[in-house]
């Protein structure tokens, strides 16, 4: 589903992403974890096109396109799908608006029909009802006043209701309380398929409790230094990262 | 011959172009109308037609615009064409009660079937002489004419416009809707003089439409004094749909008796030059004022808004919020005056004033000034000049959103807090769909104006 191969980007003529390789399958969760600074929201941007970021080596392919070629637009309406760190306000953009601008938009990059009004707000209702998102939300201004859960909880409303083949959850759990962060869980798992993959980019094996990834891997220094099994979140909860620096310091 | 010459010579072409007509606009006027002529002649002859140097026209030079050797018309006998001009309010849900001036003139085949007992609607030149304690009691009151130079022109030269008279206790529910058309075949200096007075306890609204019907230069400078009795309501929303080669001074002068509440919503859809001079004074305590402006610029037009909120009694409330959104080499400015008079203790005020520059040609020139003199009063001011947000660009179009559809969906988002304080439900929903569709670049034709369905399919905006 999604191939990125020796990916190298900068900001500002500074190097973040140094050779980045990695290849998910459909189905498949990876976890990317890592210390501050070591390029893990980088990599959630330029997977979606943020030109903030300026990919100077490599090649990412996504569904058989280089996604080089694409838009973020484009990459939306292709299936991928970035849950923010920062979703961010919109003040006068209401969420309802928002949401049949943005299906409608993928319908016609499909070649389909725009959605009818009534189906448009059964499916709204669906999937509210699945993440468990409080109705009054969607009748509000694009995450205006929403609290830190409320906004994470948004973006997963947003997932649902796009139905991505990929999602990244970029630090979805930071700023949420146990019961927010198993809401948002929850969601997640719901939404899992045979045929859906997930990136979850977080700090901590917490979320990774709910979210079981099928690998993790440590990103340092704008590398993939170390790829394993589940079972190596528990071993970084447990020891820090220092460890794995060390080693690649080494 | 120099350009500074030429200006001065511009201010003494209208002065004598007065002294020309001064008998023929006089004729039949009331004594204060013409009285109040000589006084304005000699203040504009010591001001002239304002260019920047004038501190309160800092950012709108007047004098290329205001043309002596435009059109001018004095009286009924000038105006070549009474016919019907082919009207029909496009709101849909709202009776309203509708009027017209064309050319700055009332138009003599308005009817008002239903208008509640007492309410007053006709021309300025017939009011002055069918209500004449009326006009010695209001007229030029508000509107000083040494407050502006452009308030003295339009006093050396009142003769007609409208005026809306409604009485104590009165309530119209319905609004009355005022349309000012343009339209003739050669180009146009217009004058036009409106009254509004809406007596103690009365509540009313009024929309106030402003079009182009023909192609020619319109130079307009309209005076508007409006005079709100005690505990009185009242709404006043403007519309400004013209085509480039218009130039209009529109001033709104009000004064506000206590516990009345009036709130103005201005919205500059399309024009060419645009200066509005909204002067309010808050003459009697717990008075509100909310003032809300929208102008959306493109090309070369330009929008000059000029507030000026004086706070002469204690306990009044005002509050002031201009947003514009401002493309290609389009420019624009605000002033917002605020002044808190020695015993207005307990002033609350408040002002924004925020923009949007979607080019680097565009500009925007913004002026908070308050002046205090009052030591228990509460005022604040904020002013931002600022492109489009970036992140929520990206945000929008991550989610499958073109980059031009979440452009329009955020110039939209940036108008919206303006266009919600509209409290007539029917105009809010048109308003959104014209502001929507000005944004869509879809109204460049003009072919209509959307709130009131007036046709003006032969022109086209340059």
């Amino acid at each position: 589903m999604l191939t990125i191969k020796n990916l190298h980007a900068k900001i500002d003529d500074k190097e973040i992403l140094r050779g980045i390789n990695l290849t998910i399958k459909p189905g498949e969760i990876h976890a990317i974890m890592g210390p501050n600074g070591s390029g893990k929201s980088t990599l959630s941007a330029v997977l979606t096109g943020n030109d903030k970021f300026e990919v100077t080596e490599g090649d990412i392919i996504f569904n058989g396109k280089n996604l080089m070629d694409l838009s973020p637009e484009d990459r939306s309406r292709e299936g991928m799908f970035l849950s923010f760190q920062y979703p961010v306000e919109i003040p006068g953009v209401s969420m309802t608006n928002f949401m049949r601008t943005a299906i409608n938009e993928h319908r016609k990059y499909k070649g389909e029909p725009p959605m009818s009004a009534s189906d448009f707000l059964k499916l709204m209702r669906e999937k509210k009802k699945l993440v468990e998102i409080d109705s009054n939300l969607t009748n509000r201004s694009v995450n205006e006043g929403f609290s830190g859960g409320e906004k994470k909880k948004n973006e997963i409303f947003q997932m649902a209701m796009l139905e991505p083949k990929l999602s990244i959850l970029d630090e979805t759990d930071s700023g949420l309380d146990i019961d927010a962060l198993r809401i948002v869980a929850n969601g997640v798992n719901k939404l899992k398929s045979p045929e859906r993959s997930t990136i979850v980019i977080t700090h901590y094996q917490r979320l990774l409790d709910y979210i079981v990834p099928d690998y993790v891997h440590v990103l340092y220094k704008g590398r993939i230094v170390r790829s394993a099994g589940k079972e190596l979140a528990l071993e970084l909860e447990e020891k820090g990262y220092d460890w794995i620096k060390k080693e690649f310091e080494d | 011959m120099s350009i500074a010459s030429q200006m001065v010579n511009t201010t003494e072409q209208f002065i004598k172009l007065f002294e020309k007509n001064q008998s023929a606009l006089s004729n039949g006027m009331h004594p204060k109308v013409n009285q109040l002529r000589d006084v304005a002649l000699n203040h504009f002859k010591q001001t002239g037609i304002p260019n920047t140097k004038v501190e309160n026209y800092k950012y709108t030079n007047l004098q290329p615009f205001f043309r002596p050797e435009y059109k001018q018309i004095i009286t009924k006998e000038d105006i070549s064409d009474n016919s019907n001009p082919n009207f029909k309010c496009e709101v849909p849900q709202l009776d309203t009660y509708q009027l017209f001036t064309i050319n700055g003139r009332f138009f003599q085949g308005n009817t008002f079937p239903k208008l509640p007992d007492g309410v007053i609607i006709c021309s300025f030149e017939d009011f002055t002489t069918k209500y004449p304690e009326h006009t010695e009691k209001y007229y030029g009151e508000t509107a000083q004419v040494n407050s502006d130079a452009m308030v003295a022109l339009n006093t050396m030269n009142a003769r007609d416009g409208f005026v809306i008279y409604i009485p104590k206790g009165c309530i119209i529910d319905n609004p009355i809707q005022v349309v000012n058309l343009m339209i003739d075949n050669t180009d146009l200096f217009v004058n036009q003089r409106n009254l509004i007075i809406a007596e103690n306890d009365c509540q009313a609204k009024v929309m106030i439409c402003d079009h182009t019907v023909s192609t020619q230069r319109f130079a307009i400078n309209a005076v508007t004094e409006v005079f709100i009795g005690e505990r009185a309501v009242f709404d006043i929303y403007g519309l400004q749909s013209q085509h480039n080669m218009t130039t209009q001074v529109a001033g709104t002068y009000i004064t506000q008796k206590t516990g009345s509440n009036v709130m103005v919503n201005n919205l500059t859809l399309h024009s060419g030059i645009v200066r509005n001079n909204i002067y309010v004074t808050l003459d009697g305590e717990h008075c509100e004022t909310h003032l809300y402006g929208l102008y959306l610029n493109d090309k070369n037009q330009h929008v000059d808004n000029f507030t000026f909120i004086d706070h002469v009694k204690p306990n009044c409330f005002s509050s002031e919020l201009f947003k514009g959104v401002l493309d290609d080499y389009s420019s624009g400015s605000f002033t917002g005056k605020i002044m808190v008079r020695p015993n207005a203790q307990k002033t609350n005020a408040f002002q924004s004033n925020r923009n949007l520059l979607l080019t680097p040609d565009a500009k925007f020139n913004t002026k908070p000034q308050l002046e205090i003199y009052a030591d228990d009063v509460k005022c604040s001011h904020g002013a931002t000049v600022g492109q489009m947000d970036e992140n929520a660009l990206f945000y929008l179009r991550s989610r499958g959103l073109s980059k031009e559809e979440a452009r329009i969906l955020l110039m939209y988002a940036f108008t919206y807090e303006v266009i919600e304080k509209i409290k007539v439900e029917p105009l809010k929903e048109q308003i959104r769909g014209l502001v929507e569709k000005r944004f869509r670049g879809e109204l460049d034709k003009c072919e209509s104006c959307v709130v009131c369905g007036q046709l003006g399919h032969q022109i086209s905006c340059l």
